[in-house]
C-alpha cells in the first residue's frame, strides 16, 4: 500500500467556488463528503483525475457515467476500499465532516463503521440472516441477545425485508432471493448506523421489480442518511437523485442538480451520454 | 470413410473419443470392483466353517480337516511331459502333533472319504485348530464323562464356566494386578529420583523409607492377588478333554484353553450364519493371539483410528494456518509461489524419509530431550526418547500437512473477493473478516483436505515402522491408568498388520486369508472415517449455502 496523499492547494477548497467552472460546482448548502483534487492511478494507469466535488447531506447523489469512467473507484475512495489494492496511489484529499478520511492517524475500521457500503454484487455472509444483520454489532463487540434482536429488527424493518424474513432469522441467508439478498445487505449496513451509504450499482443484477423495491427502499431512507449511488442507469439516476455527478474518462466532466442535468446540460458530452449517444 | 462429408468424419471422431474416455472410466472401476471383490471373496471366506473331512489314503493312513484348496492337475503331454494329478490341500490343525497345518493329497492316492458327525474342530488359544474325535472328560485322575455323546452333552456346560473364569483371570490381571504393576513402577521411579536428586542423608532416609514402606504394602497386596489369580489360573486348567486324532494319536486338551467347540459336519446352516458372525465380531474385537496368526486385530484397529485422530489434530491447525497465511498475508510474487511449488513437491517426497526425519527429529532431538527433562528417573530406559503413537501422529502430520493447505489454500480462493470487501465495508478487521467470513467459507475445502489427509495417513505404512508401530503392543494407548492417554506408547496398525500376517508370519498358508480379511477392514475404516468427514462438510455445505430453504 503505497497511498500518498498531499493537500493540493489549489483544490482545496481554497478558491472561491464562483471563481471555479459552474458546470461542477453547484450550490450545496451542508457537504458531508468534500472530495478535494482526488486523482489515483492503478500502478501507471490513471483512473481519476482530479476529482473534487461536495456530497450534500441527507441527500441522495449519483455517479453515472460509461463503464471504466471511475465511477466505482471513485466511490471506494470514500471508504478507503482501495487501500486493499496493493499497486493504487492517491493524491488528493477526502474531507469527511471536517477531518481527512486519509489522515494516517484515523482508525480505518472506525471510518468504514460510519460509511457503510451496498455492493453491486449482493454478498451476505455464509451465515444466517440474523447473523448476517447482527455482524456488524458484533464485530464491536456487542453481544447482549436483546440488543442484537432489537437492532436486527429494527435494521430489517427499515430494509422493508422483515415481513418477509421474521420467521426464518436462522436460515441461511444465501437462500434469500437475488432482491432479498441485496436488502438484506442495505439492512446489514444500516445495523452499525452509519451517517453515509454508499451504493455501488446496487441494482445490476437485479429484475425490474426488485429494482423498484431497492429505490423505494433508497427513498425511504432519505431522510436519516447521506445516500451515494453509483450506477449506469441513467433512469434511475433521474428517478432517485437529488444531485448527479458525470464522469467520464476519469474526470468529472459535470455535476449538479439532478433534474438540470438531465433537462439542460451545460455541457457536450453529459448532453451525448444521457440522449445515448455515446457509453 | 468415402462419401463421408468433413462434419460427419468429426462427428464420427467425437464418437470415437467419448467412448474412449467412457472406456476409460469404466476400466478404472472394473478395477475397483474387482479389487474389492478379491478382497471380500478371500478375506470373508476365511470366517465360514467348512466341512470336515475324513480322508483315508492308499497306504492306509488317516486324516482328518478342511479341504482348503483344489489344484487342477495336468495330463502327459506329447512331449514326454509327466501327467501331474490333480491335489488338494488339507488343512489338518493340530500343530502340537504334526507339526504342519497343512497337507497336499493327491487325488489318485485317496482311497476313501468321508463327513463324520461326530468329528469335532476345537479351536485353542494355543497351536491352533485341534481335529479329532471326543474320547473322555477327565478332573486328573476322575473320569466326568466317557464316549463322544457323553463328552459332547458335558463339555459346553464345563466350557460355560471356563469361559467366565478366563474373563477373571482377565479383568483381575488387567484391572488390580495391572494397578500394583504401575504404582510398583512409580515406587521404582520415586527411589530413582531421590537418588538423582541427592538430598540431604536424613531426609533421603526418610522419603527411602516412605518408599519402602510403600513398595512393602504394594508387595504385600500382590503376593495376596497372585496366590488368587494362580488358584485361578490352576483352577482353569484342571478337567482336560482326551481327545483322539484321525490318526489314533490320544491327545491332552485342557478345557480352559478351548475357545470353541464345534462338529462342523453337524452344523445346520443358520448354526453357521451364527458361528460366521460370532468369529467376525472376534475378529474385529479380540485381541490377536499365536504372534497374530489367529485371534482378532481389536488393538490394530484400535491404534490405526487413535493415530489417524491425533493425526487430524495435528494436521488441520497446522495446515490451515499455513494456507491461511500464504494465500491472506503473504504478498503474493515469486517468493510465495516457490514455496507453493516447494509444498506442493513435498506430498511427493517418499514417505519413507518423512519417517527418518520423524525417527531422528521428534523421536530422538525433541523426544531424548523431553526425556532428559521430565522422565531423568527413567533413565535409560527411553519414554518419550523411542517411537510411539505421538511421534507417528506427528510424523504423518508431517506428510500429509500438503494435502491439506493445498486444500485450505483452494477453499480460501473460492470465497470471493466482494464477500471479504463487505465485511471490512462493515468496520471489520483484517483478522475478524478471515476469523468470521472467510475462514467458515472454506470450512468444506478445509474438510476435503482433511479428509484426503486421513485417507492417506490411515494407508501409510513404511514411516511408521521406524517412529513407534509395532507388530504386538502389549496395551493400547488409553487405559484405565493415569494418565489414560498414553502418548508415548507404542501401537498396533492395520497397514502394518497386513504386512506382518502376510509376509512375516510363521505360518503364511494359514494367514492368507486375514490378509484379506485385514485389508477389507482398512478399507472399511478408511471409508467410514472418510463417511464421517464427508457428512459433516455435506452439512456445513448445506448450512452455508442455503440449499437447505
Amino acid at each position: 500500500m503505497e497511498t500518498t496523499q498531499t493537500l493540493d492547494p489549489p483544490a482545496a477548497g481554497a478558491a472561491p467556488a464562483a471563481e471555479r467552472d459552474p458546470a461542477i460546482t453547484p450550490k450545496i448548502s451542508d457537504p458531508v463528503l468534500e472530495i478535494l483534487g482526488l486523482s489515483l492511478w492503478y500502478g501507471d494507469t490513471q483512473a481519476l483525475d482530479d476529482i473534487t466535488l461536495e456530497v450534500p447531506a441527507k441527500r441522495i447523489t449519483a455517479f453515472i457515467g460509461p463503464s471504466g469512467c471511475g465511477k466505482s473507484t471513485l466511490l471506494r475512495c470514500v471508504n478507503r476500499l482501495n487501500d486493499l489494492i496493493d499497486s493504487v496511489r492517491i493524491t488528493g484529499d477526502i474531507r469527511f465532516e471536517d477531518g481527512s478520511i486519509y489522515d494516517p492517524a484515523i482508525d480505518i475500521n472506525a471510518l468504514r463503521k460510519r460509511i457503510g457500503m451496498v455492493f453491486q454484487k449482493s454478498n451476505p455472509f455464509p451465515k444466517s440472516i440474523y447473523e448476517n444483520v447482527a455482524y456488524g454489532l458484533r464485530i464491536q463487540g456487542i453481544k447482549k441477545r436483546s440488543v442484537l434482536d432489537e437492532a436486527v429488527e429494527k435494521s430489517l424493518r427499515s430494509a422493508a425485508l422483515w415481513d418477509e424474513v421474521k420467521d426464518r432469522l436462522n436460515e441461511s441467508a444465501l437462500g434469500m432471493s437475488g432482491g432479498q439478498q441485496q436488502r438484506l445487505c442495505i439492512a446489514r449496513a444500516i445495523a452499525v448506523e452509519p451517517e453515509v451509504i454508499l451504493f455501488d450499482e446496487p441494482c445490476s443484477a437485479l429484475d425490474p421489480r426488485a429494482t423498484a423495491k431497492i429505490e423505494e427502499l433508497m427513498l425511504d431512507l432519505k431522510e436519516r442518511y447521506t445516500q451515494v449511488i453509483v450506477t449506469h442507469n441513467m433512469q434511475q439516476a433521474s428517478r432517485i437523485s437529488d444531485y448527479t455527478a458525470f464522469l467520464y474518462l476519469g474526470r468529472l466532466i459535470e455535476y449538479g442538480e439532478t433534474e438540470q442535468l438531465f433537462i439542460r446540460p451545460q455541457k457536450k458530452q453529459t448532453e451525448d451520454y444521457i440522449t445515448g449517444r455515446f457509453g | 470413410m468415402r462419401g463421408r462429408t468433413p462434419a460427419q468424419r468429426t462427428e464420427a471422431l467425437g464418437h470415437a473419443l467419448t467412448w474412449l474416455c467412457g472406456g476409460a472410466l469404466a476400466l478404472n472401476l472394473l478395477l475397483v470392483v474387482f479389487l474389492l471383490g478379491l478382497l471380500a471373496w478371500h478375506g470373508l471366506g476365511y470366517f465360514w466353517q467348512r466341512p470336515l473331512v475324513a480322508v483315508e489314503l492308499a497306504d492306509g493312513a488317516r486324516l482328518l480337516g478342511e479341504v482348503h484348496h483344489r489344484e487342477a492337475g495336468r495330463p502327459a503331454d506329447d512331449d514326454g511331459g509327466q501327467p501331474v494329478p490333480d491335489r488338494i490341500q488339507l488343512k489338518v490343525g493340530n500343530r502340537d502333533v504334526t507339526g504342519a497345518d497343512f497337507v497336499w493329497l493327491e487325488e489318485p492316492g485317496i482311497a476313501a472319504r468321508s463327513r463324520p458327525a461326530e468329528a469335532v474342530l476345537l479351536e485353542r488359544l494355543e497351536w491352533g485348530h485341534f481335529y479329532g474325535f471326543l474320547r473322555e472328560l477327565r478332573d486328573g485322575d476322575r473320569l466326568l464323562a466317557a464316549g463322544d455323546e457323553a463328552v459332547w452333552r458335558e463339555l459346553p456346560v464345563l466350557h460355560r464356566d471356563k469361559l467366565a473364569l478366563r474373563e477373571r483371570i482377565h479383568e483381575l490381571e488387567s484391572g488390580p494386578i495391572g494397578r500394583i504393576n504401575y504404582r510398583l513402577e512409580q515406587l521404582r521411579l520415586a527411589t530413582r529420583r531421590v537418588e538423582l536428586e541427592a538430598p540431604p542423608p536424613a531426609e533421603r532416609e526418610r522419603r527411602l523409607a516412605e518408599i519402602a514402606a510403600d513398595a512393602a504394602a504394594a508387595e504385600a497386596d500382590y503376593a495376596a492377588l497372585a496366590e488368587e489369580l494362580f488358584a485361578l489360573r490352576d483352577e482353569l486348567m484342571r478337567e482336560v478333554v482326551v481327545a483322539e486324532t484321525a490318526a489314533g494319536r490320544s491327545q491332552q486338551i485342557a478345557v480352559g484353553s478351548i475357545v470353541r467347540a464345534l462338529r462342523p459336519n453337524a452344523m445346520g446352516a443358520g448354526d453357521k450364519l451364527g458361528l460366521y458372525l460370532s468369529r467376525v465380531w472376534e475378529f474385529v474385537s479380540e485381541d490377536p493371539r499365536e504372534s497374530n496368526t489367529e485371534g482378532g486385530i481389536f488393538p490394530a484397529i484400535f491404534g490405526t483410528v487413535l493415530m489417524v485422530f491425533l493425526m487430524s489434530l495435528a494436521v488441520v491447525p497446522l495446515g490451515v494456518l499455513a494456507a491461511l497465511y500464504l494465500r491472506e498475508y503473504a504478498r503474493q510474487g515469486a517468493l510465495v509461489r516457490a514455496v507453493r511449488i516447494a509444498v506442493n513437491n513435498l506430498a511427493g517426497v517418499p514417505s519413507i524419509v518423512f519417517g527418518v526425519f520423524g525417527l531422528g527429529f521428534f523421536v530422538y532431538l525433541v523426544g531424548g530431550t523431553i526425556d532428559r527433562l521430565f522422565y531423568p528417573e527413567a533413565l535409560p530406559t527411553p519414554t518419550y526418547g523411542t517411537g510411539g503413537i505421538l511421534w507417528a501422529a506427528l510424523t504423518l502430520a508431517l506428510l500429509t500437512v500438503p494435502v491439506v493447505i493445498v486444500a485450505t489454500e483452494e477453499g480460501l480462493a473460492a470465497v470471493p473477493r466482494v464477500v471479504r470487501e463487505g465485511s471490512l465495508a462493515l468496520g471489520a478487521t483484517k483478522l475478524e473478516t478471515v476469523w468470521r467470513v472467510v475462514l467458515p467459507a472454506a470450512a468444506p475445502g478445509i474438510l476435503t483436505g482433511m479428509i484426503l489427509a486421513m485417507a492417506r495417513a490411515a494407508g501409510e505404512v513404511a514411516p511408521l515402522m521406524i517412529v513407534g508401530m509395532v507388530k504386538l503392543a502389549p496395551s493400547l494407548p488409553i487405559d484405565a491408568l493415569p494418565p489414560f492417554l498414553h502418548l508415548e506408547r507404542k501401537f498396533m496398525h492395520l497397514g502394518f498388520h497386513i504386512y506382518d500376517v502376510g509376509f512375516q508370519s510363521p505360518n503364511v498358508e494359514a494367514t492368507k486369508p486375514l490378509v484379506f480379511a485385514t485389508a477389507l477392514l482398512l478399507i472399511a475404516i478408511v471409508t467410514v472415517m472418510n463417511l464421517v468427514a464427508i457428512a459433516l462438510r455435506n452439512h456445513l455445505r448445506r448450512k452455508y449455502a442455503g440449499s437447505a430453504v
